[in-house]
């Protein structure tokens, strides 16, 4: 079949089996967009390009498929690096189409035209400049192959204006070679026999699993693995919604704001048992001082990952989905009665808590009544600081990609468009945001997106009057000198909703709580809460940077 | 310790920063580097020496293999091998010790490329070592320039790291 560059594109994506995509046009995306247009493919305006990369992360993140992003050359293209930025750092399958100037224009400093290749190389998993108009099929095929095979992450397709008006081949075409490339899938059944071995003779063993579990779609069989073992478990951030949170040997987050006996558990453990996370250092604090005295054993997909930070004792290099399944067939655990009872025992004695108060709204109450009126299959989507750590340790998530938060690159802003993306992808589900008043401000034109597409998103935004991790730090770290950490101007939230389409409603003392929540659950379209809630609550317990786990303060 | 990486790449624009890049990204350091065809031409072979103790070197191999671009990873530290780099150098001899500058170049097996009445162009080709020693001896005579190629290696014997990944032994 002969098409010209734009519409080839238009196929490939279809042949992806891709029916959305988010974006934002431009002078040389206009050939692009006009294949586009009565496509079938449905294409969501978002208000920024950093909009429409946040919500094809969330869309991703939300349905396990591909997202894709779509931008113009130059200021476009560079308006979704951090998208970008922020889908490689948590795993997120995403390709990234930017268009580009004109090939003859290429490197003349012409207008709009920015080095996309070289921005997004560092920021990628790969990515590719069209050049020869007969690869075009070929790479952006090869692009979703590589986004969602192994471990996945965000490709980057530069296409020049020229390419989409060129008439392309798009069955029998030629083929980039790929040599180097080989996603590991099986690994070696005796590594899984070693821990097997291991996990037998532990006195003090505790699993410990991130977000490869939700990437991996190995929730049942982890379930299965808990049921049958009886393992404690403690988790990281993007690992929380891998486990219901009801399974009684499970006690919380790890590290800097992880919970006292998550991070007592793991300085205490004899065997550790790591599954699919990266040893970030919001994980492991003072790495000297990590998990010292235990054996560990770390199941991962990324070579790379095993021994970047920490030395392991064994390795299980495979997908979860090949190696979790044979572990969990062969687990036996002996006598751990007496650890367990020491978990819970410090489960007992060092709860998550806070003091309410008698008529301002403390945030963990705004975040533990919300959390109690959700659907059990609810889309808890967080932007990033204080708010986000409250929604972790008090918002229990029950679906396994329940729980949309930037994890890795920490990137304010990306809430609400990264809730668009998941309300898109799961029509039938309640999608819940928890944003600052801080993070809300850095994509609020998205409400508008929102509006118009009327989705349900319920949108709480946790008002404590400016950057509240920020203050924190200060308070805590730099003798309560609050340098640019207030917001004063008063901006009325709800004034910014309601004129961007989106209902909304101003909390300012605990009575009207139980009001908004009814209303922002019964919505049939988008509808904002503006809460104000007490200033100065730190997030606790905290591990101090730098800090060694069991160096907590309550 | 040094470590001597024979890599080989898809050759493609941009692989070349891609590999450079994550060295400076990640922090490594980078001694030398060369880059050039194979007997394939769609392939290119990066020759790579790069100082770090054993962790750091079984970390930027595994970071390197990450690059979809790369096809294999030959680290040849431990394995015999000829190593080869060119230099040349400008030297100002004065007319009294002409004749000694050409007799230190002779011993070195390097040889002489250009002459005029003010300086002189030399050549050598060798390990690292040699071409330090070299430099070494040229010094007395005042050096103005110096151009340096990055490494060359080959594994000795019958054994080849081709392309396919496969020794032809």
């Amino acid at each position: 079949m002969l098409l010209n560059g734009g519409d080839a594109v238009v196929e490939v994506l279809k042949r992806e089996g891709v029916d959305t995509i988010f974006g934002y046009p431009g002078g040389v995306a206009l050939p692009l967009y006009d294949s586009l247009y009565e496509s079938g493919i449905r294409h969501i305006l978002t208000r920024h390009e950093q909009g429409a990369a946040h919500a094809a992360d969330g869309y991703a993140r939300a349905s396990g498929k591909v997202g894709v992003c779509l931008s113009t050359s130059g200021p476009g293209a560079t308006n979704l690096i951090t998208g970008i930025a922020t889908a490689n750092m948590d795993s997120v399958p995403m390709v990234a189409i930017t268009c580009q100037v004109t090939s003859n224009l290429l490197g003349k400093d012409s207008f709009q035209e920015a080095d996309v290749y070289g921005i997004t190389t560092p920021i990628s998993k790969h990515n590719f400049m069209v050049k020869d108009p007969r690869y075009l099929p070929d790479i952006l095929s090869k692009a979703f192959y590589i986004a969602k095979s192994g471990r996945p992450g965000p490709v980057v397709v530069d296409i020049p204006k020229d390419i989409f008006l060129t008439k392309i081949e798009i069955d029998d075409i030629p083929h980039l070679p790929l040599k180097g490339y080989k996603p590991v899938k099986e690994g070696n059944i005796a590594d899984i026999d070693n821990v097997i071995e291991a996990l037998a003779k532990a006195k003090r063993p505790l699993l410990f699993i991130g977000g490869g579990v939700v990437i991996s779609d190995t929730s049942e069989v982890m379930a299965e693995l808990l049921k049958k073992t009886k393992l404690p478990v403690i988790t990281s951030m993007l690992g929380l919604p891998a486990i219901d949170h009801k399974y009684e040997n499970f006690y919380g987050m790890v590290g800097m704001h992880g919970t006292y006996t998550a991070n007592m558990a793991i300085s205490n453990c004899d065997l550790l048992l790591a599954m699919g996370v990266r040893f970030d250092d919001r994980v492991t604090g003072d790495i000297e001082k990590f998990a010292k005295q235990t054996e560990i054993a770390h199941f991962d997909i990324d070579p790379s990952e095993i021994g970047k930070i920490i030395s392991v004792d064994y390795s299980v290099l495979a997908d979860l989905g090949w190696s979790l399944p044979k572990f969990t067939e062969k687990a036996v655990v002996g006598d751990i009665g007496e650890w367990q009872q020491q978990l819970a025992d410090w489960h007992k004695d060092h709860p998550l808590k806070y003091n309410k108060k008698e008529a301002t709204l403390m945030p963990q109450e705004v975040i533990e009544q919300v959390s109690g009126v959700m659907a059990d299959n609810a889309i808890v989507v967080t932007d990033v600081g204080q708010h986000q750590m409250w929604a972790a340790q008090y918002c229990c998530t029950r679906t396994p990609r329940g729980f949309l938060s930037s994890g890795g690159l920490g990137t304010m802003g990306y809430g609400l468009p990264a809730a668009i993306g998941a309300q898109i992808a799961c029509p039938d589900k309640e999608v819940w945001l928890f944003v600052g008043d801080g993070g809300i401000m850095m994509n609020c034109q998205e409400l508008a997106t929102a509006a118009e597409l009327n989705l349900p998103i319920k949108i709480f935004v946790i008002n404590n009057h400016g950057l509240g991790m920020v203050r924190q730090w200060q308070r805590m770290f730099f003798q309560g000198h609050y340098s640019a950490s207030k917001h004063y101007a008063g901006t009325d939230f709800a004034a910014i909703a309601w004129a961007m389409g989106v209902q909304s409603l101003t909390v300012k003392k605990k009575c009207g709580l139980k009001h908004a929540l009814e209303d922002a659950k019964d919505s049939s379209e988008p509808f904002l809460v503006d809460v104000w809630v007490d200033d100065d609550e730190n997030v606790l317990p905290m591990v101090a940077p730098g800090a060694s786990l069991n160096e907590m303060s309550e | 310790m040094r470590h001597t990486l024979s890599i080989l790449v898809e050759n493609r624009t941009g692989v070349l920063s891609r590999v450079a890049g994550l060295f400076s990204r990640r922090g490594y350091n980078i001694e030398s580097l060369s880059v050039s065809t194979t007997d394939k031409k769609e392939i290119s072979r990066m020759t790579i020496v790069v100082e770090g103790d054993q962790k750091t070197i079984e970390q930027v191999t595994k970071q390197l293999h990450k690059l979809i671009e790369v096809i294999k990873i030959y680290n040849i530290t431990g394995e015999e091998f000829v190593e080869r780099g060119l230099a040349m150098f400008r030297v100002i001899p004065t007319p009294e010790n002409r004749a000694e500058l050409m007799q230190v170049v002779d011993i070195f097996r390097g040889h002489i490329l250009d002459f005029s009445p003010t300086s002189m162009i030399v050549e050598i080709t060798g390990g690292e070592k040699k071409i330090l020693a070299f430099e070494e001896a040229l010094k007395p005579f005042g050096i103005a320039e110096v151009v340096r190629t990055g490494e060359i290696a080959m594994v000795r014997g019958g054994k080849s790291k081709n392309a396919k990944g496969e020794n032809n032994d």
